[in-house]
């Protein structure tokens, strides 16, 4: 097995971190990552085999409803030995086992909300809160600019903790979908002690 | 999408889901010496996946994509070319992803991105 370890490779080792954006279809996950990716989001298809591609046609009309594995990642080079990756969360609850594989390792996780179907990502806040480790921040997206209703109503809707903290976020903006990564990193260094054992 | 079609995804592997080490989603592979003969012993996924990470450390999830080839058998495959010594499974630097050392390099680095 080769692994980078001599100070004289000659490849520098690169270190990857990994925020995972998590939440209900439709709530723009796909938007945030992109928004602030260096790469165009890679998605879905690429996730299928031949194989499964027998059994579970795609078509496009139905894109939301198929049972493609519907994962988007994107990638920023913030150094040019550090690469901060960002993973989206397939919606459907039969993939929940490649969750478990995705937040393995990660940094922090982003859970989008949108006000007008907030039931959408209950399933994701009870993950975050019952099923991993990883420190979470809930997002709600405004999704035409605006705040429809305010962040103390909409965290008892979610009924979660006051621990964790709730910001807003304009996914279709870099400025914005950047400043919910770095709270959720923050959150990150707030719940963990600083020396970290895994 | 060029995988092939003719075959289950295992078989591609002999049948191996498992792999010994854990790559996760976003763990970096990197090829420090492309050999243009060594690709002539690789299955056509393999050999895929050892040219594509020639381009530069990638993620595993990267490579899975960009070349087709589903996320299990990818790390399977993966760990076979580290064997051969084909392909650098990059260590990861931090024994943790909540080391505040990395958390701070990351939220720095986005500080500046912003």
């Amino acid at each position: 097995m080769a692994f980078v370890s001599s100070p004289d490779r000659a490849v520098p080792n690169v270190t990857s971190a990994k925020i995972v954006v998590a939440g209900g279809f439709g709530v723009g996950k796909t938007t945030l990552v992109s928004t602030v990716s260096e790469i165009p989001p890679v998605n879905t298809e690429a996730w299928m085999t031949q194989a499964s591609k027998t059994v579970d046609p795609l078509n496009g009309a139905d894109a939301k409803t198929t049972t493609t594995v519907a994962m988007d990642f994107g990638r920023i080079s913030l150094a040019r030995d550090l690469i901060l990756y960002l993973f989206g969360t397939p919606g459907q609850p039969r993939f929940w086992p490649m969750w478990d594989d995705l937040c393995r390792g990660a940094s922090a996780a982003v859970v989008l909300v949108d006000t007008r179907r907030l039931e959408v990502s209950f399933p994701a806040v009870n993950y975050f809160e019952n099923d991993s480790d990883v420190p979470f921040v809930v997002a709600v997206n405004l999704f035409d600019g605006r705040q429809t209703h305010p962040l103390d109503q909409v965290r008892d809707a979610l009924g979660v903790a006051d621990s964790v903290p709730l910001l807003t976020v304009d996914a279709r903006d870099r400025r914005s979908s950047v400043q919910s990564l770095l709270a959720s990193l923050n959150n990150t260094m707030e719940k963990t002690a600083p020396i970290a054992t895994r | 999408m060029s995988a092939n079609p003719w075959v289950r995804p295992y078989v591609l592997t002999g049948g191996r889901t498992r792999t010994r080490h854990h790559l996760y989603v976003h763990t970096l592979v990197s090829v420090e010496r492309y050999d243009p003969t060594a690709v002539l012993r690789l299955s056509p996924e393999a050999r895929r996946l050892y040219e594509r990470a020639s381009f530069g450390a990638q993620s595993v999830a990267e490579l899975s994509a960009h070349c087709g080839v589903s996320l299990g058998v990818t790390r399977v495959l993966l760990e076979d070319l580290a064997a051969a010594d084909h392909v650098l499974i990059n260590e990861e630097s931090y024994s943790s992803p909540y080391d505040h050392r990395l958390l701070k390099r990351v939220i720095d680095g986005l500080r500046e991105f912003a």
